[in-house]
């Protein structure tokens, strides 16, 4: 009993709170290192990039609220992702045109367009502030919870009880959707191979007779999908609110990092890496152990290896570790 | 009249002297002809030239009595011209049967077909299809360049320096399977610093000095004539 | 001599506009835009130091701010006895921890073979020591915090003077800067960027959780000053009575007494804070000239010509014998050092440490625009992007303002519209830096005082 109570306890603080926030880094994640593979550039408006797709999902959530639309038990958010989805294509391919494209037809450094991505950086929190304001707001609407805390302790009458949000639930099943869909397009569809082809030797991709504006546009299709449904959805389960968006980059870049960057399914895997390790470094085992630790040897102390206030540092410290050891990525050379 | 024919060709950088000048090269089916010289000589500028990567300031480039000058390097991998850079030429982190099929991303027809030809010239590439060339070894790796090369099914093939920075042996595996892709009636030529070894393989040569055809003449003539080996063959 | 022109008409319109600001909105405005100013310009020479001299991408630059403010409470702030007592001797050991955790990790690096073993014993020994140091300082912390929270709450400082923080401050970020150097020089570009921006996001957040250390998010206010303080120079008689001479036109017209008193007092309230300014804004000046002659030399300097070879090609000076890695440490420890100074400069100009207040959109990009709209490896340039950036990033709300309702003064008052736009107006400064970031990279790609090509 007191075994399944600490497994519960696990699952309710740390396993799920922890797949569903790494599944929104993981979308971010594919998100950098996509850009990076296949434009070659560090994105540094990766989280406003997000933040604008989000942010067409939050103002047509409102409207149709208002007119009455409303998915039921979902959020009314949902419905709204392709709408949004496709106000970010656009917004992305207008900014590549206008922006990136010059400096890619000139060839320039990695470094030029990492610095020109700071100003695309600018602009867009401008337009999304303009636009929407700086405030925190919350669009979730229709059922809350698929399993509440009492609820769970009634039907097992354990005394640990599990919550399950509707929106970490919808997080993680939206994400293995679009994810999948995603593999199954890089990996089994010629386009997607020609995609990957383009990311890892330009030059015989020319010569093969890869045409380069499609494989671009079509990059910027696929990073403004993941980009829009990872923001979305961690709106959903947090709030929607620029400044933390924009703050989201730097976990996202640690996850693209871990993964290997330029590696989709490494990027993947490294944003659950960063969510576990968050969450996991910094969560208090007091309880825990005294579930399974004999009542004579109950540790007195929170059993805390590092105080909440350093989750982010948390992974940052594993990014610099990683950096330090396998600056190529803990899961070089991993493929579907 | 050869297959394919490079006509006194006259080329540079930009706008700095010629670096071929009225340098001819030309090759026949089923043919193996290595272009060989001292550095700086223009052997990777000619085939660049021919290649349409850059611009000739004179000369013309005919292929089966067609003129393709003024065609684009894409335009001129349509007419049948495939070519094996001396680096980075496969797709490392792909697999070897998505190396091959995007060697025939112009292609519309029946690809599986032209793969199991390939299959059939370099078996180990059937052996390994679905793992990533960048856990090759260096052999395997150059034979799934070629195989690469081959799928558009080109009626000439350029090698840009085939056998540069590998080991003997698998030099010698490497010009071996050469040989194989001409006997499949391809025009093959070949850009070489191992000389010797490459003219023992080769139909026809031609020695580049400072961008002009200084000798040329089938293999053995060249590798027999005193001059040529005082001079590229050490002695 | 066109160079030394473009220079010089540069900065006449740029202080012809501080002026404009003087005359239209208030003198103390303008002030305290130019001391501002000269703070983004310290920045802007330290992060030009690394970008323009080696091609560095340091995006911590909010770390070594950061650092800088923290020195100035460390050194300035008098020190709480009654914290000390409390939990002092934890603290003292907690540090003895740290310095004997970084011997014995550079003891097994020395000692032992690079491996998979030595990995996990270095790691091994961070745990532990983390452990360690929770054990010990936690209880520690504890007590100190609880020491007049509302008041003090921390250690406090040494009590020193606070220009002495200044150095203290660009010590600290050199120290950091050896440490991040050591660990992220190897990296590609972009990828030291990235390390840089979330180690700087690393310290901040340490700076902001640790209260025993600066009260954290609770802000240190008051903090000493170098210049005189308004309120004595308000009752100080020499000055009320050079304010009566400068006044002395203006005065004479007003007839009552009483009334011409409110007037002086009025006056001197107003003198006073500009007086205040124009000493930080000596200060200030002063560590810029000083700053500005001296990486002058060290630019045309052998070691400077030596530094932009390795810039410039980094794979053939390397074949001629320079080493790289070692000159990339250099260049990153004294550029990080001046910006650290720069962030004790700031701490001191405002008078109050507010952790909080640390994000990478103020410390470290706008830094990175100045130093891209000034000019690259041009130190004039540097400045005067310091100068132009910040100027628009303060006056870019009013002017946003303006333009707004020029072109909404057909819609009336109560359009949504007009309301929102005008509610929106401070977020137009995103947007035009943004914009002219964009601007200069495509159609000036050097920045508006490019370097010069030097001929020997």
């Amino acid at each position: 009993m007191d075994i399944l109570n600490a497994i519960v306890l696990l699952l309710n603080y740390t396993i799920i709170p922890a797949l569903s926030y790494g599944s929104q880094l993981a979308l971010g994640a594919i998100f950098v290192t996509l850009i990076y593979g296949v434009l070659r550039f560090a994105n540094f408006a990766t989280g406003d990039m997000m933040s604008f797709g989000t942010m067409f999902a939050v103002l047509l959530t409102f409207y149709f609220q208002s007119i009455g639309i409303s998915l039921g038990v979902l959020p009314t958010a949902l419905l709204t992702i392709p709408f949004a989805i496709i106000m970010m294509i656009l917004y992305m391919l207008s900014i590549d045109k206008f922006v990136f494209s010059y400096y890619r037809v000139k060839k320039s450094p990695p470094v030029v367009l990492a610095m020109v991505s700071v100003g695309v950086m600018f602009v867009t929190q401008a337009i999304i502030r303009i636009i929407i304001g700086p405030f925190d707001r919350r669009f979730l609407d229709g059922e809350k919870f698929i399993l509440k805390a009492n609820e769970f302790k009634e039907i097992t009458g354990l005394n640990e009880g599990l919550t399950i949000k509707s929106t970490q639930a919808i997080t993680i099943v939206v994400t293995i959707i679009v994810v999948s869909i995603m593999f199954w397009f890089l990996n089994k569809t010629k386009t997607g191979t020609s995609m990957r082809a383009y990311s890892d030797n330009e030059d015989l991709a020319l010569l093969s007779g890869i045409d380069p504006k499609k494989v671009v546009l079509l990059t910027w299709i696929i990073a403004g999908i993941l980009a829009t449904v990872g923001g979305v959805l961690y709106g959903l389960d947090k709030s929607y609110k620029p400044f933390v968006y924009f703050n989201n980059m730097l976990p996202i870049f640690a996850a693209a990092i871990v993964g290997g960057i330029g590696n989709p399914l490494g990027a993947f895997l490294g944003g659950y890496v960063v969510a576990f390790g968050e969450i996991l470094i910094t969560y208090a085992y007091k309880k825990f152990f005294t579930y399974i630790l004999p009542s004579s040897l109950e540790p007195n102390s929170l059993m805390q290896l590092l105080s909440t206030d350093y989750k982010f540092a948390v992974s940052f410290s594993i990014l610099v570790i990683v950096l330090l050891f396998r600056p190529s990525g803990i899961f070089k050379g991993l493929r579907i | 009249m050869a297959f394919f024919e490079g006509n006194n060709m006259t080329a540079g950088y930009g706008t700095g002297p010629d670096i071929i000048n009225s340098c001819s090269i030309n090759v026949n089916r089923g043919e193996i002809v290595a272009i060989l010289g001292p550095n700086g000589a223009g052997k990777s500028t000619a085939m660049k030239a021919m290649l349409g990567l850059l611009k000739l300031k004179s000369g013309s480039i005919l292929i089966d009595g067609k003129d393709i000058t003024s065609l684009s390097p894409q335009d001129r991998v349509k007419s049948g011209i495939s070519f094996v850079p001396q680096t980075r030429n496969v797709f490392a982190d792909l697999t070897v049967r998505e190396n091959l099929e995007i060697g025939a991303f112009l292609r519309t027809d029946d690809v599986d077909k032209v793969i199991d030809e390939i299959y059939e010239l370099f078996p180990i590439l059937n052996e390994k299809k679905s793992q990533v060339v960048g856990e090759l070894s260096g052999g395997q790796r150059q034979q799934v360049a070629l195989g690469r090369a081959l799928m558009i099914r080109p009626s000439v093939l350029m090698l840009d320096e085939p056998t540069a920075g590998v080991s003997p042996i698998v030099m010698n595996e490497l010009f071996h399977h050469i040989i194989k892709v001409k006997n499949t009636n391809v025009a093959v030529i070949m850009v070489e610093q191992n000389a010797k070894q490459a003219l023992s393989i080769s139909d026809r040569g031609y020695v580049l000095v400072t961008g002009q055809n200084k000798f040329e003449g089938s293999g053995n003539e060249l590798l027999q004539d005193p001059e040529v080996r005082r001079s590229f063959l050490g002695g | 001599m066109k160079q030394y022109l473009n220079v010089v008409t540069a900065y006449i319109i740029m202080f012809t506009l501080i002026i404009f600001v003087g005359v239209f909105q208030s003198w103390s405005q303008a002030l305290s835009i130019l001391n501002y100013c000269l703070i983004s310009a310290v920045m802007t020479i330290g992060a030009n130091i690394q970008w323009g001299y080696a091609g560095l991408i340091n995006f911590g630059i909010m770390g070594y701010t950061a650092l800088g403010g923290l020195a100035v409470v460390l050194v300035s702030v008098a020190p709480v006895p009654e914290a000390w007592k409390a939990g002092g001797i934890n603290m003292v050991g907690s540090l003895g921890i740290v310095v004997a955790m970084i011997f014995l990790i550079r003891y097994v690096l020395k000692r032992i073979q690079k491996s998979k073993q030595r990995n996990y014993l270095i790691a091994g020994i961070i745990v532990i020591g983390i452990l360690l140091i929770r054990l010990v300082a936690g209880p520690g912390i504890e007590s100190i915090e609880a020491v007049e929270p509302a008041k003090t709450g921390f250690l406090g400082g040494l009590g020193m003077p606070i220009l002495f923080s200044w150095i203290v401050g660009a010590f600290f970020a050199g120290g950091l800067a050896y440490i991040i150097g050591k660990i992220a020089l190897g990296l590609r570009a972009d990828y030291l960027a990235i390390a840089t921006l979330l180690i700087a996001e690393i310290v901040v957040s340490i700076i902001k959780h640790e209260d025993w250390l600066a009260r954290g998010v609770k802000n240190v206010i008051g903090l000493k000053r170098p210049v005189p303080y308004e309120i004595d120079l308000q009752t100080a008689p020499w000055f009320i009575n050079l304010v009566e001479k400068l006044n002395s036109g203006k005065l004479k017209v007003i007839d009552t007494i009483s009334e011409r008193q409110d007037v002086l007092n009025q006056l001197v309230i107003d003198a006073s804070s500009v007086y205040v300014k124009l000493c930080m804004a000596g200060l200030f000046l002063s560590v810029v000239i000083i700053l500005l002659i001296v990486t002058q030399k060290a630019l045309y300097s052998p070691w400077g010509r030596k530094m932009r070879a390795i810039r410039d090609n980094e794979d053939a000076a390397s074949a001629m014998g320079k080493n790289v890695v070692k000159e990339h440490l250099l260049i990153f420890i004294l550029g990080s050092a001046v910006v650290g100074l720069a962030g004790a400069m700031m701490v001191t100009n405002d008078g109050l440490f507010t952790p909080g207040s640390y994000r990478p959109m103020r410390y470290t990009f706008v830094i990175w625009v100045m130093v891209i709209v000034g000019g690259t490896g041009n130190n004039f340039g540097a400045i005067l992007g310091g100068f132009v950036v910040w100027f628009l990033w303060v006056e870019a709300a009013p002017i946003a303002l303006f333009l707004i309702n020029l072109f909404t003064s057909h819609l009336p008052e109560t359009n949504a519209l007009k309301i929102h736009l005008i509610e929106s107006a401070p977020y137009f400064r995103f947007l035009m830096i943004g914009t002219g970031v964009l601007l200069i990279m495509r159609y000036r790609p050097q920045g508006i005082l490019p370097e010069k090509i030097i001929k020997q």
